[in-house]
C-alpha cells in the first residue's frame, strides 16, 4: 500500500517538474538546508538554555516566546521544501532505512519540542534536572531527524 | 557516485604548481581510502552539515538580535559572550571536516566553479565578522539593550546572513557536476572561473 503511495507520489506533477528540470531538486535542496540552519539556531539557543548554557541571563519563558515565531517559520520552510524533495523521489525514499527512520522519528521531535519542551521551558524558572533532560531530549530527537535526512542523500 | 576527476595542467605555471601539489595530496593513500570509503566519507560529510546547523543557526540567532527582528531586550553582549563560543565551536568542526573532505578530492574541488565561489563568500564573510569585532562591538555597552542596534550593527547583520547563506547554497552545490572541467563543452566563463585546461584544438 505504501509502495502504491510512493509510486503515485512521484507521478504527481511537482515530482514531474522536479525530475525534468535541471536545477530545481538543487534550488529546494538549497532552501531546505537554509532552513535546516534557521531551525537549528532556533531549537539549540532553547535547549541549551534549558541545560545551563548560552544565554542563562534571560528567562527560560521569554526566551521561547522570542525563538517561537522564527521556530514555526523554520519548520514551515522545511515541510514547504521538504515535501516536494520527497514527492521528487518517493519511490527511492521508500526503499530507504534513512528516510523510514528521519519520517517516524520527526512526529516525536515536533510534538516533543512545540508541547512538551514548550510547557517544561513555559514553567522554568531556574535551571533542574527536568529542564536539562528536556534539553538534552531535544538535541538528540532534531539530531538524529537532521543526520538521517543527510543520509538519505547518501544512497 | 563520487568520482575522481583529473585535469591537465594548464600553461600558467602558479597554476601548474598547485596542479601538481594538488594531484600528490589527492594520490596519498588516505585520501583515496576516504573517497572510496564505504561509510567514512559519508560520516565526515554529515559531521560537516550537522555543525553548519550549529554554527550558521547560532550565528542566525545572533544576526537577528542586531538586525533588531528579535529577542528584544537581551543584551547584544549576551549574546557575543554567551552564544558566541557555541557558535565558534560549530564554525571549528565545519572547517575542520571541510578540510578533510576537500583533502578526499583536492583537484576536483579546486576546479569547480562553486567551491571557488563558496571560498569567495567565506573571506567575505570573515571580513564582515573582523569588522564588526574590531569596530562596532568595541562600542557595544552603548548600544547593548537598545531595541533596535545602531545602523552599523544592522548592516553587519544582514551582511552575515546574507554572507553565511551564499557559503551554504554554494557549498551544497559543490555536489553538482554541472559545470566540471570535464564535462564540455561549457561556457568560456565557466572555464575560465573554474581554470579549466582545455584540449588543443577545442573551442
Amino acid at each position: 500500500m505504501l509502495l502504491n503511495f510512493s509510486r503515485w507520489c512521484e507521478g504527481t506533477a511537482v515530482s514531474g517538474a522536479i525530475n525534468n528540470s535541471l536545477w530545481l531538486f538543487a534550488a529546494i535542496e538549497s532552501v531546505h538546508l537554509l532552513g535546516l540552519c534557521l531551525l537549528g539556531g532556533s531549537i539549540l539557543i532553547v535547549d541549551l538554555r534549558l541545560m545551563g548554557f548560552g544565554l542563562t541571563g534571560q528567562p527560560m519563558p521569554r526566551l521561547i516566546r522570542q525563538v517561537r515565531p522564527w521556530l514555526l517559520g523554520a519548520v514551515t520552510i522545511m515541510i514547504a521544501t521538504g515535501i516536494p524533495l520527497f514527492l521528487s523521489e518517493a519511490i527511492k525514499c521508500y526503499y530507504n532505512d534513512a528516510f523510514w527512520l528521519k519520517i517516524t522519528t520527526l512526529p516525536f521531535a515536533l510534538t516533543f519540542t512545540l508541547l512538551v519542551r514548550a510547557r517544561i521551558a513555559r514553567d522554568g524558572a531556574y535551571v533542574n534536572a527536568l529542564t536539562q533532560q528536556a534539553g538534552a531530549m531535544s538535541i538528540v530527537l532534531w539530531f538524529v531527524v537532521a543526520a538521517a535526512g543527510r543520509w538519505i542523500g547518501f544512497s | 557516485m563520487r568520482s575522481r576527476r583529473f585535469v591537465r595542467a594548464t600553461p600558467r605555471p602558479t597554476d601548474a604548481l598547485i596542479e601538481s601539489f594538488l594531484g600528490w595530496v589527492g594520490g596519498t593513500g588516505w585520501s583515496i581510502r576516504l573517497l572510496e570509503s564505504l561509510y567514512m566519507w559519508n560520516w565526515v560529510e554529515s559531521v560537516h552539515v550537522l555543525s553548519i546547523a550549529l554554527f550558521v543557526g547560532t550565528a542566525i540567532m545572533m544576526d537577528l538580535r542586531l538586525v533588531g527582528l528579535a529577542f528584544k531586550g537581551v543584551p547584544a553582549s549576551e549574546f557575543t559572550g554567551r552564544m558566541l563560543p557555541w557558535t565558534r565551536v560549530g564554525f571549528f568542526i565545519s572547517v575542520a571536516t571541510g578540510l578533510v573532505i576537500f583533502y578526499s578530492n583536492p583537484l576536483r574541488y579546486w576546479h569547480n566553479v562553486f567551491f571557488r565561489v563558496k571560498l569567495v563568500m567565506l573571506v567575505l564573510a570573515g571580513l564582515n565578522v573582523w569588522f564588526f569585532h574590531s569596530r562596532i562591538h568595541k562600542r557595544v555597552s552603548e548600544w547593548d539593550v537598545e531595541p533596535v542596534p545602531p545602523r552599523a550593527a544592522k548592516v553587519a547583520g544582514v551582511v552575515s546572513i546574507l554572507a553565511w547563506a551564499m557559503v551554504v547554497v554554494t557549498g551544497r552545490m559543490i555536489a553538482y557536476n554541472w559545470f566540471d572541467c570535464d564535462l564540455q563543452p561549457q561556457p568560456d566563463w565557466v572555464n575560465w572561473l573554474a581554470s579549466c585546461a582545455l584540449e588543443t584544438g577545442a573551442n
